[in-house]
This record gives C-alpha cells, structure tokens and sequence, in this order.
C-alpha cells in the first residue's frame, strides 16, 4: 500500500515566480497558498485527514514556522499566542480536532486577536475517514466567531487571506471550514504574491487577555456587539453571490453543495454564502421575496434553514435533501425531483455484483501480531484511533471499542471498574494518539491502580493519516531534528511500574509479555518497537513464499488478514493452498512464525527487483 | 444534462497509483486549456480499500464528482473495480480496464465453498449495456517495456483514444509528475497504451465450488488432555473443552477437514479424515495456465 505523495508533487507555491494564473491546485494547497499569500507567520496544526495536506504542502518554506503540535488544542494556543505576539497565524485540524480545540476555542471569542488567526477545520461529510460526520457550523454560533465556508480551490485561497483581513478588522477568530470534496478536489487557483506582514509585538491588556470572570464578564459583551458588526458586513459584503436566471424558484446554498445545485439547475436562481455564521438574514429576505419557492441545499445539518425559519422567512430544505452523508450532484437532483421541480431520473442500469474492498492493515503492519495475541487471550480490547484501529474487522476481529483520539485507556479504567468485562482489559493506542490525548488516560490508571494493559504501538510515525511525524520522532515538520519525547521514561515517570518494549514480529515473545502483563495486579504498559513499513522509510526485506508442497492448505497464515495472501489454484485435499505476493510482501516473517507445517520460507535469490512506484 | 462538462472516472485499488495517474490526466487537461475538477479521497481508502478519482473538464467545470450515468470514459486498473464503477458511464461511453486481477483477502474467507467471491472475468458484464470496451493487457504490456509499475502509463494511453486531448499535452503531463528517472519508461508506456491490441481475452470463470461435505473428526480422548489449543485454533468453532478438562465436537458438521486442531494437537489426539463417500471429494477445477 502506498502512503499518499500527493504533496510531493503539487505546484511549489513557494516559488515566487509561480505567481501565474490557473495552476491546478488542491483544496487544502490553496488554503495554505491564501495564507502564504496573506502574510502568515506561524502555521500551527494536527494531522487529520481531510485536513493534512494544508500544512504539508508550505512545511518547505524557510519564512514560515510550520509545526505540527501534539493535539488540536495545543495547535490553537500555539497560535493564539503568536497571535497576540503580533504576528498572522493559521490552525488546521479535522472538524473532531475542534472538538480538542473547543476549550481555547470558545473564550478566544472573547478575548479576540492581536495580528489575524484563522482556524481551519476541515468536515468530512459521509465519513470517508472519520468516526463521525459532526457539522462544524455549530461551533461558530456556540462562540460567536465568523464562519466562511469555500466551495473549491479558488475559494480556498481568496477565503483564507480575506479571512485574514476580517480577523484584524473585528479582532476576531475566524472559522474556515472545508469539507472533503473541497480539500480533496483540485481546481484552477490564480496565484498572487506573498504580502509580507511583520511581526506587530505583544502589548499586555489583561483585561482583554485574561480571562479571570469580572474581565470576561466585559468580553461577552464585546463579542456580542462584534457580531452585529459582522452582521452589518455580511449584508453588503461580495462574500453572498447571487448566480442565475428568472425561473421561479430559488436556492440558498453554501459550499460545495452550491457547485452541485448549479451542476443540476443550470439556471436557477441562486444566493450562495460564502460567510455562513453569522448570515446576511436581510438580503436573503428579500431574495425570497423575489422568488416563488425558496430552497435551502446545505450538506449535513439544517444549520441555514433553521437561521432562516428563526427569521420568519419561508424555506424548504431537509424534507428533500438529506441530512445524513455526503450531497452529491445525484442527491441534489434527487431532491429536486422529490419537491416537485424536476423531472424523475432515468435509473441507471446498476452495477453488476463485485468483491468488497475494504481497507486492510499493510503487509508486514507492525500492528498485526500484538492483536493475533490479544484475540488468543481472549482480552477485552479498548481501542483508539489509527491504522490499528482495522483489527476491528476480519479476520482479527480483536478490537471492542474505538470512540475518540485517546479514549482507549480511560474507557479500559472503566471497564476494569465495572468488574463486567469478562476477560483481561488491554487499552491499545498509537503512539501518536498517545501523545495527543492519551497520557491523562495513563495518569488515571496510575492514581486509581485500575488492573488494565495499556499496549502502546510506537510505529514511529502518524501512519493513519499518511505518515507525519510527530513529538515522539525527533523530528519537526520542516525537518529539523529535535529532543523525542521518550515513552518509556514517560510511562515510568507517571508512576507504572511494569513497562516492557517488545519486538511486535517476534510472535511468541509478543504473546508472552502480553500475557503476563494481563495478569499482573496494577497497571502495566507494553510498547512494541518496530517502524511502520511505509513511513518514514518503506521497509521492504527479503519476501517469503509458499512452497506448494509443503502447504497442506490449512490456512492458519490467513488469519493474520495480510493482504499479500491469498489463495491459490492449486489444492490440497480439495481445499486451496495459498500463496504470497512476491512484490507486495515485506518479509515480516510473521506468516512464516504461523505456519503449521513450516512451508513458508524466504524467497532464494536472485530476490525479485521492485522498482519504485510509477 | 445541460451542463456541458464532460466526466472521467478512475478507479484501482490503494496503492496502484490511482491519484498520480489523476492528476497526470488533469493537468494534460489544463494544458488542452480546459477548465478541471478532480476529486478524489484519501485516508482510510488508501489501505487496500478500493480508490477512485474522478475528474471533470469543460469550458467552465461546476461540480467535482460525475453524476451517475454521466461519464465518459471509465478507466479501470484492476478487473473488480471495472465492474463497481460501471454504473457510472453514460450510454456509449468507454470503459477501459486492466484485465488485472486484485483478490482481496477478504474475498478468501468461505471456507466451506473454498471458492472466493471475486468475479470472473467475463466481457459480457460490461458489454451488455451499450459500452465501449477496451480490455487492456496493461501489466504485461509495461512489464515488456521493462517496468511493471508503468502499467498506468500504458492504460492511460488506451484512455487517450476516447478523449480529445493532443498529445503533446499528455505527454507533457506525464513528463511534469511521474517520478524523476521514470519519464522515459512511463512515456514508452503511454504510447505503447495508445496502440495497444485490445487483449485476447481468456475468460476466467468463476471460482468453482469444492467443498466435498464435511470431514470426520477423531479424537482419542485417552491422549487428550484438555489443553485447548485444537478447540482456539478452528475456525469453524467444531471443538469445545467443557469445564472438566474433556474435549467434544460440537460442530460436526461444519469442519472443512483444515487439519490445524491435528497438526497442532501436542499429544497426536486429533485425526481428521476425509469424508467417508470418497465420490463427493470434488477436486475444483485447476485454473493454473489460464491465469491472466
Ligand atoms: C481529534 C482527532 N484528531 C485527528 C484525527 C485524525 N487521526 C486519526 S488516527 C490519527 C493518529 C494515528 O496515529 P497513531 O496513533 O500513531 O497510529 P498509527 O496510525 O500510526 O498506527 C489521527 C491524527 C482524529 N481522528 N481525531
């Protein structure tokens, strides 16, 4: 499995001379652009996909600090601080990251800005590569902070540096929030040049900057009165286009869903949004008055129609268009055809029967073998967030629960608490979710002596999400090598006293010292030492292979779940023997460790070249 | 549909290279002065899952994904993939596809029929809607060339022909994003695709089914002392060791003669034989040598 490169080879915008029109940029390249472009100094942020690339793609740049922060909290008071440091500041996450970042969030509301922050938050409508589809939206009403809202590529640019401009004019946050379709799609950006602004310095205000309840008590109503000043903005501001022709209806849209309403109802009267929280309630008024019938399309919640019924304005919107997933042009236009204003659709003759793909560990994953020794124990397994988190399916079908980044180990000391799990209870997390949220988890189990395991898989990387680095790794964003946090020293700090490293593709020791962790009284930690085998560097040893005699078609090896294995042709007894792939194995020898009747051996020379990736 | 822009899809499997080859055919499309959307997802379809990326061109491009039954060049690197975004090709559209052949191992998991869930490969699936089909020998073709990983290069070739795009535009693509030291092989690639034979195709049946009846399970509960290692290791849950330390089949009927619990047993307790009515022990017909 190849980690994404796309950041690899987008355009450089670094370049000055890149300064052209219509380069083919993603939506989260252009964000970064429009940042670069506004002046940004400190470009703070933690990996979470659809969001990654944004920081990824300017981490080159000499005249930026780029920097990834061990959790989306951190990343915002990063650059809150530089902020009020008096220089330009960005904060990328996914939309669950605001949820870390909500605490700093909602009180950076009232204490407003020095130099312009912006945060970033990219949705993920249908859940491609998230446990939930929450609507950002809300968390700009709930703290009273400005909320724009691109639609593609281009918008993400011009957005991005105006939401600079608004964040000094109002002293405010403002809230960006993208969503798949728009951080993953790219379109044609015209590039300008970088404006330089220079750090502005710091000038102490306690009673705009701390938060003690007789100063906040004074901010609340600042941020209030700043809402109707953005209000007042909005009304008159080129954010809201209004698009089309002179049929009878019209649709409010915001987004990526605007391109879709256009992509269905070439001609119809639109008002788009480009600033969606706080909205411009009056010229949408009189936009519906011009119209028959008034549509709201926005994906996911009724966030617009429920602005605008609060109004007393008429709409029509979630009765047709759905609230759950991802809208699409076929969507939309389902919609429309439930109210009314198009014809049915003609059905598509449907696909014939395929094979499901879902997502697999890689071969040779690190990953693999603790959890071949936790399905064995029979341990009741709290999980968390990462590429790990696949043990839930078949065949390792080893992991109970996964809820949020860093739940495991709280929700392990809970279960042990209940005295109901019936089994051993093992938190498993990855080091980067370690860090992120998961030591407070490890200080409660030492301050309550909770009879848990905590597994942490220290693949050396945030491989999930395409391999960053992170604390753990001693090295930055941009490069430069620093102090890593060291987990064993850490996990001995906080007060465990059985904390053992392990070699993950040494199966029996791995079963072992799993084992006698799940039986001893108090916390214990394990943490498995071996590098993912895509990133930083791909691992790629001598591959094993089936010798067909041997196998007697028993298929123990398959239940490692490693893509390189599958079955044969050729059988035995009737029943198929299995082979490996040669060029996608990495030589984990775990399959090799599993084999019954030893068939399974490394590949004589010469091993077979595989060239790089095309 | 009103709407002008005009829709490819690719689709593979993670780790093909499904994105890169995207992003060559977008920016061969800005070259060719087109306005383009590309649209793709990353994250948790790049481990193995199935990938696709969907690309949209025209004088003015408003949504990023191809409406259902609009597109007009499906281009597939892998067989199973062809078929799951079919129904997204417009009548007279193209499709081309890698006659490559991805088994995931979750397709390897019915251990009763022993037969996978992966389609055979059958033109007939996609030709009995009103199609153009290009079956393309894309591996073998690039592997001739000297670099297997080229395939792409190769399918992006055989997509030219459906889309008027010139050539020096393509190649210019390729050349700008392929990775340094592979523009060579990958343009050799690209126009070996262009006039590629459509691939002799050797229909590759379904998997045949084989499972020949349960086998008979033996144990010499005398030697066997309740360990527990047969009754873990089935993977039709036959075998269960009951509080006092004895084993019992409870499953007769489900084992599929693995022979794990035998080569595993310690104690040599466990004999597993074949069903007794030798005529039902069907050998599935060998594929071997027709593979494609
Ligand atoms: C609050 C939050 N932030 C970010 C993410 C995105 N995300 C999913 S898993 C993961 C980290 C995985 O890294 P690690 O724990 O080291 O496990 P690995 O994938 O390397 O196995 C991230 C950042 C998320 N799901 N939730």
């Amino acid at each position: 499995m190849s980690i994404d490169t796309t950041a690899d080879v987008a355009a450089d915008p670094k370049d000055e001379s890149e300064i052209r029109s219509g380069v083919l940029l993603s939506g989260n390249e252009a964000v970064a652009r429009g940042a670069v472009e506004a002046g940004v100094l400190v470009a703070a942020g933690y990996p979470g996909t659809p969001s990654t690339e944004i920081l990824e793609s300017i981490a080159d740049r000499d005249d930026i600090d780029v920097r990834w922060s061990p959790n989306e909290k951190v990343a915002l008071d990063v650059a809150l601080g530089a902020s009020l440091g008096g220089v330009r500041a960005l904060v990328t996450m996914k939309h669950v990251g605001l949820n870390v970042a909500s605490d700093t969030f909602m009180t950076t509301a009232y204490t407003g800005v020095g130099a312009g922050l912006v945060i970033v938050t990219a949705d993920d409508p249908g859940m491609h590569s998230s446990q939930n589809e929450q609507d950002s939206r809300a968390f700009a009403r709930m703290a009273g902070v400005p909320l724009l809202e691109p639609a593609d590529s281009s918008e993400a640019r011009d957005f991005t540096a105006l939401a600079f401009a608004i964040s000094e004019e109002f002293d405010t946050p403002v809230l960006i929030r993208t969503t798949t379709r728009v951080s993953h799609n790219r379109g044609l950006v015209d590039l300008g040049p970088r404006t330089e602004h220079p750090v502005t310095g710091f000038t102490s205000n306690p009673t705009k900057y701390v938060m003690i309840p007789g100063f906040a008590r004074q901010r609340r109503p600042e941020m209030l009165k700043r809402l109707e000043l953005l209000s007042d903005y909005v009304e008159a501001s080129p954010l809201t286009v209004e698009s089309g022709g002179n049929t009878g209806i019209g649709v409010v849209t915001s987004g990526i869903a605007h391109h879709y309403v256009r992509e269905v109802l070439p001609d119809t009267r639109i008002l788009k949004l480009g600033m969606s929280y706080p909205i411009p309630t009056e010229r949408i008024r009189s936009f519906a008055e011009s119209v028959d019938r008034l549509f709201v399309v926005e994906e996911l919640d009724p966030h617009l129609e429920h602005d605008l019924m609060a109004a007393g304005i008429t709409v029509e919107g979630k009765a047709f268009f759905p609230q759950v997933g991802e809208l699409s042009p076929d969507a939309v236009r389902r919609g429309f055809v439930a109210a009314g204003i198009l014809p049915p659709v003609p059905t598509v003759e449907p696909a014939p029967p395929t094979v499901t793909r879902p997502p697999l560990m890689c071969p040779g994953c690190p990953h693999t073998p603790p959890f071949l020794a936790l399905r064995r124990l029979g341990a009741v397994v709290t999980g968390d967030i990462g590429c790990y988190t696949l043990a839930a399916l078949e065949p390792l079908s080893s992991m109970d629960t996964c809820v949020a980044m860093g739940s495991s180990i709280g929700m392990a000391v809970g279960m042990a608490a209940s005295g109901g799990a019936g089994g051993p209870v093992v938190a498993t997390i990855g080091d980067s979710t370690f860090l992120h949220g998961g030591i407070q988890g490890l200080i409660d189990a030492v301050y309550s002596q909770a009879d848990i395991t905590v597994l942490i898989l220290d693949n050396g990387t945030v491989a999930m999400t395409g391999g960053q680095e992170h604390p753990g790794t001693g090295i930055t964003l941009q490069g430069a090598e620093t102090t890593p946090v060291d987990l064993v020293a850490l996990c001995a700090a906080l007060g465990v006293r059985d904390v053992k490293v392990i070699d993950p593709y040494d199966l029996a020791a791995t079963f072992s010292a799993l084992e006698g962790a799940t039986t001893s009284p108090g916390p214990s930690v394990v943490i498995t030492n071996r590098p993912c085998v895509e990133a930083p560097t791909k691992v790629r040893d001598r591959p094993y292979e089936v010798l067909a005699e041997a196998c007697t078609a028993c298929q123990a090896c398959m239940t490692a779940g490693c893509p390189s294995i599958v079955w044969s042709d050729e059988t035995f007894e009737g029943r198929r023997k299995v082979v490996i792939d040669p060029v996608t194995c990495t030589g984990c020898t775990l399959c090799a460790q599993i084999c019954p009747p030893l068939a399974i051996i490394p590949i004589p020379d010469p091993v077979p070249e595989v060239p790089e990736h095309v | 549909m009103s709407n002008k822009s005009r829709g490819l899809l690719l689709a593979g499997v993670g780790g093909q290279g499904v994105i890169l080859a995207g992003m060559i055919v977008a920016d061969a499309l800005v070259r060719a002065g087109h306005d383009v959307k590309q649209s793709e997802v990353h994250g948790m379809a790049q481990r193995g899952g199935s990938v696709f990326s969907h690309i949209r061109w025209g004088s003015s491009v408003d949504s990023p994904l191809v409406p259902l039954g609009s597109a007009d060049v499906l281009a597939a690197f892998e067989w199973a993939e062809a078929l799951r975004w079919v129904e997204y090709v417009r009548e007279g559209g193209a499709v081309v596809a890698d006659l490559r052949r991805i088994v995931p191992p979750g397709a390897c998991t019915d251990r009763r029929s022993w037969s996978t869930l992966y389609p055979g490969i059958d033109t007939d699936l996609l030709s009995s809607r009103t199609l153009k089909s290009r079956l393309v020998d894309a591996s073998s073709t690039a592997a001739e060339l000297g670099n297997i990983r080229a395939a792409n290069s190769v399918i992006l070739g055989s997509v030219a022909a459906f889309m008027d795009i010139e050539h020096n535009h393509w190649e210019a693509a390729i050349e700008h994003l392929v990775p340094r030291g592979t523009e060579e092989v990958n343009l050799a690639a690209f126009r070996a695709g262009c006039d590629v034979a459509e691939a002799s195709v050797q229909r590759r049946p379904p998997d045949p089914v084989g499972f020949p009846g349960p086998h008979q399970i033996d144990i010499r509960h005398d030697w066997c002392k309740g360990c527990d290692i047969c009754s873990r290791v089935c993977p039709e849950y036959c075998l269960e060791v009951d509080i006092d330390g004895a084993l019992a089949i409870v499953d007769a009927e489900s084992c599929t003669g693995c022979r794990l619990c035998e080569m595993l047993c310690p104690d040599f307790a466990i004999a597993i034989s074949p069903p007794r009515d030798t005529a039902s022990l069907k050998e599935p017909v060998s594929l071997t040598g027709e593979q494609l």
